[in-house]
């Protein structure tokens, strides 16, 4: 039996506004417990709702990137339901009309192109955090309540966790871009439920679906999905029924569980929030979004070939990422050689970066100890495998390029007279394999370059030493 | 000298004209107000501070018309540092860390905070009956109510305790008590007044006014509380009223209408008569009379029985046992504390409401009530749009009966006492202002008569209000106190 999964997504994403959505706390992640709190936050009786026009900016701002239509006038609505850390007993979103309707998302897996289609997004706030540790009973963190934040319904039409991880990293992107969120995955700015279920294949009806609620890192999206999947396909082929129920993932065990039925068994008694008037958009706001619309990955990468030369993959993979192409368009003032600055970015730096798992705005490699390195391989000064060495460098210990090659003599020998003096120096002493090097084992010719430089400690110019060392090689055989 | 039964104007004069020194007038009202405590019209004093408050005005001596003048606040406005219980168990210790904005704007308008005055648990209710408190008398008659929700209010200005007190109406509770207790009282215009700071019990009903002795004290209150507050963005984004300096302008050309709806079998025949009386009344001084209709206003009171208590169900969910007020000491588990603080906390009428208004909307019940509500009140609101296009001001009964004995209404059927703001409740509906004031009395109660006035047109009514005043006397009208002495 073929089975095929059917995959929707809610994606929370909070929007990196100063203040909250309601009132004008602070938003900043982190301080200690119940600092970031106001009258409004805690719910004290008597208080009101006042509305942050920054957030509707923000999810316009969305709206305009994913296509969709955009309800100029929008409306709050109270969901009801008791839990302690939801200090009004309701929480304000919206339900009948949210800012948001339509558009869409493309995945690419493989190469593979698909659009996923987005049902609508709403704006809502957040809740506070119960905290169960260091505390007799629990303890209550209102920071977080009414921090701002845009859910994303997708359309069920995910087939996969491969395609679940890659829609949700193409909505990071997006919201990075936009700058909308700070896309701070551990730090709960963008998080998601999954809502899951299977059917055989070429089956046009939805099977009963199971919710994974508040998965928070890619890698946790892949594997809770994949895991109820599995599940389900295993429940059916014993011939039992999935149950329509909201689990949790369990990354430890790497399993998802059964919520227990009391903590989502609830009517929600949504009505319209008396305490706000409807918020009305108007064309000349939105028109100001689009004014100062950033410049996003695709319009960037094609950009980034035609204006500096870079080869169109190098732009891709700078483009995608928020940071990398902030600092490279940083860097892009300073440095002449465009194409090596991408190829070293992509490169060396990546792999650097991915093997600290940091981000590059995390290190210590800033627009300037990276241009100094550059200038100083594109004129010659050092050579790339020294320039390597630095770049451990700077990523160890911060050093100046410019003195560190000083200090430690790296310069790169370009001195024509000098590098062949050195070769004929190893050419002398070596005339067994210089022989065997003009009968024909050209292979040696590597070994002749790698004792040049030993002797010179890796800073022979390379390209001078290929050429002089084919010209000596050829007047020996003469 | 007694200040007991004195306005605010003739408060205002004596203070102007120092024969009464702002702590003597304090001090006077504290002793009034412990001589009448039988009356239960306060539950909370601030006396330390109102005494403060004075001494320090005596500094500034920079007499208005409101400086120094005692006012009581209903207890559901926020006051900072004194206590604010909204007549419930639930709040019983709840002292709020700010002001609400008519608060605020009373303070600095140089008004002096006495106290804050008993009143219908969550403003939900007509006879202050159910108040945590304990029953309020009306100062007409020992033993009957005085109305409500706004009963400690009323009371407090009818025995003349204090010139006047904030009240708040949803459904009638600053009118009907002020016309069982033979005062003046204003609903204002939705959104006139902000409702920052003041206890929701339905929001999009909820309005802040002034109860007061007669409609001149009441415009010179609403100038001072009313005005834009970007704090509740319900409200309107207009200037303070200044109506005051122009409540001896001239009404001219004044067309009043009388609801054919209002069926006059529905009053005693007393009652009737006294309605037939103003209206010759007003006749008589110059207005002209005639009959509209409201259509669907035979709605209003089921309307209001859904979209208040739905509102009121989530607007009470956040009296949970956790951050403030009453919490149960019988709970062991999360559960138990929500369930045993809001069972022990509230008071069975605001159970009931929460239970309608849960009930109403409960999904696939929110349809056939809540939002046919909405539906039925917009209807209202049309009506009234339509007869304000052939009328100035609906003149209207304020309540269907006088004061009654406690305990003698809605024991059996809480409905009974839903009708009391029959008259009432559709101003709220639309949002359209109404006044309450005196119009006569039946066997030694106060009687209350209505106006209700298009959208933004506090002026209009307080001015015919003010200009009926003039001309009669049942505003002057004093209880006899012997028996709460």
């Amino acid at each position: 039996m073929k089975w095929e999964a059917v995959i929707g997504l809610e994606a929370h994403v909070q929007l990196s506004t100063e203040t909250k959505l309601f009132s004008r706390a602070s938003t900043t992640f982190g301080d200690e417990a119940n600092t970031n709190v106001n009258l409004v936050d805690c719910g004290l009786p008597g208080v009101l709702p006042t509305v942050n026009k920054n957030a509707f900016y923000k999810a316009v701002k969305f709206g305009l990137a994913i296509d969709a239509s955009i309800n100029k006038v929008s409306i709050f609505d109270r969901k009801n339901y008791f839990y302690p850390d939801l200090p009004k007993g309701y929480q304000i979103t919206q339900m009948e009309k949210p800012i948001l309707e339509g558009g869409s998302i493309e995945i690419n897996i493989d190469g593979l192109k698909r659009k996923i289609n987005i049902t609508r997004a709403h704006l809502e706030e957040d809740a506070g955090k119960s905290i169960h540790e260091g505390f007799k009973g629990t303890g209550i963190d209102l920071n977080r309540s009414g921090t701002p934040l845009l859910e994303i319904v997708s359309e069920p039409e995910l087939r996969s966790s491969q395609e679940a991880v890659a829609y949700m990293k193409e909505l990071h992107k997006i919201v990075t871009f936009l700058d909308v969120s700070d896309g701070e995955m551990s730090q709960g700015s963008l998080r998601c439920d999954a809502n899951v279920s299977i059917r055989q294949k070429g089956e046009t009806e939805l099977g009963t679906r199971t919710e994974i609620k508040n998965i928070n890192s890619f890698k946790f999206i892949e594997k809770a999905i994949e895991y109820e999947i599995k599940r389900q396909i295993a429940v059916l082929e014993s011939k039992e029924k999935v149950e329509q129920e909201t689990r949790l993932y369990d990354s430890i065990k790497n399993e998802t569980r059964p919520m227990r039925s009391k903590e989502f068994a609830n009517d929600y008694r949504y009505f319209p929030e008396p305490d706000l008037l409807p918020v009305v958009i108007t064309d000349k706001e939105i028109n100001d979004i689009k004014k100062h619309f950033p410049e996003m990955p695709k319009e960037k990468s094609i950009r980034y070939v035609q204006e500096f030369g870079i080869s169109e993959s190098d732009s891709s993979i700078i483009s995608n990422s928020k940071n990398l192409s902030n600092f490279f368009e940083d860097c892009i003032k300073i440095v002449n050689d465009k194409v090596l600055l991408a190829k070293i970015l992509v490169g060396d730096i990546s792999s650097l970066l991915n093997k600290d798992a940091k981000e590059i705005t995390d290190t210590n490699f800033t627009p300037e100890n990276i241009t100094q390195l550059i200038n100083l391989i594109s004129d010659g000064t050092i050579s790339g495998k020294i320039a390597k060495d630095v770049l451990d460098q700077i990523r160890l210990k911060n050093i100046e390029p410019y003195e560190y090659i000083k200090e430690k003599g790296l310069t790169q020998i370009s001195d024509e007279d000098a590098i062949e003096r050195i070769i004929l120096e190893i050419l002398a002493k070596n005339p067994e394999q210089v022989e065997a090097y003009n009968n024909g084992k050209d292979k040696l010719f590597g070994f002749f370059v790698g004792q040049v430089m030993k002797a010179t400690q890796g800073k022979a110019n390379p390209k001078s030493v290929n050429l002089i060392l084919k010209k000596a090689l050829s007047n020996k055989h003469t | 000298m007694t200040i007991q039964f004195l306005t605010i104007s003739q408060l205002s004069d004596l203070l102007k004209n120092k024969k009464i020194s702002y702590e003597e007038l304090v001090d006077e009202t504290f002793l009034l107000i412990k001589k009448y405590s039988s009356i239960n019209s306060f539950i909370t004093l601030n006396q330390k501070q109102a005494l403060i408050d004075a001494k320090k005005l005596n500094v500034s001596n920079d007499q208005n018309s409101l400086t120094g003048i005692p006012i009581a606040q209903k207890d559901l406005f926020c006051t900072k540092g004194l206590k604010t219980t909204c007549g419930s168990k639930m709040l019983s210790n709840f002292v709020p860390p700010y002001d609400a904005t008519v608060v605020s704007n009373l303070n600095s308008a140089g008004t002096i905070c006495i106290g804050k005055t008993n009143m219908d648990e969550f403003a939900m209710g007509s006879s202050n009956e159910t108040s945590f408190y304990g029953n309020v008398h009306n100062p007409w008659k020992e033993g009957f109510v005085p109305g409500g929700s706004s009963g400690g209010s009323a009371a407090a200005v009818a025995a003349g305790l204090v010139p006047a007190a904030t009240g708040t109406d949803t459904g009638g509770s600053i009118r009907q008590p002020a016309a069982l207790c033979g005062l003046t009282g204003i609903k204002p215009t939705y959104g006139r007044v902000s409702r920052w700071g003041m206890i929701a019990f339905a929001s999009s009903l909820d309005q802040g006014g002034p109860i007061c002795r007669n409609a001149e004290d009441c415009a010179l209150l609403l100038d001072a509380m009313s005005g834009y507050d970007e704090k509740d963005t319900t409200s309107l984004k207009i200037d303070p009223t200044k109506i005051n300096n122009n409540i001896n302008e001239p009404l001219e050309h004044l067309n009043i209408g009388i609801v054919r709806e209002f069926k006059q079998s529905d009053l005693s025949v007393d009652s009737q008569q006294l309605f037939s009386n103003t209206i010759k009344e007003f006749e008589n001084l110059g207005a002209k009379i005639s009959e509209i209709s409201l259509p669907n206003i035979v709605q209003s009171v089921p309307t209001y029985y859904v979209v208040a208590p739905a509102e009121c169900s989530s607007n009470l969910s956040r009296y949970d046992g956790v951050k403030y007020g009453y919490r149960s000491s019988n709970a062991d588990d999360l559960e138990s504390l929500y369930v045993n603080s809001r069972s022990e906390g509230f008071g069975e009428e605001v159970k009931r409401r929460i239970l309608m208004g849960t009930y109403v909307l409960s999904s696939g019940y929110y349809d056939a009530y809540y939002k046919k509500a909405q539906q039925v009140r917009r209807l209202i609101k049309n009506d009234f749009g339509n007869a304000f296009k052939e009328v100035d001001v609906i003149l209207t009964p304020t309540s269907p009966s006088q004061a009654f004995e406690f305990g003698s209404k809605g024991k059996k059927d809480p409905t009974e006492l839903y009708l009391e703001d029959l008259y009432t409740i559709s101003a709220n509906l639309a949002g359209l202002p109404a006044l309450s004031m005196p119009n006569g009395f039946i066997n030694g109660l106060p009687v209350g008569v209505q106006l209700i006035g298009n959208y933004l047109d506090e002026e209009k009514i307080l001015k015919l209000g003010h200009y009926f005043q003039k001309e009669t006397d049942h505003h002057l009208k004093k209880p006899n106190l012997e028996g709460f002495a």
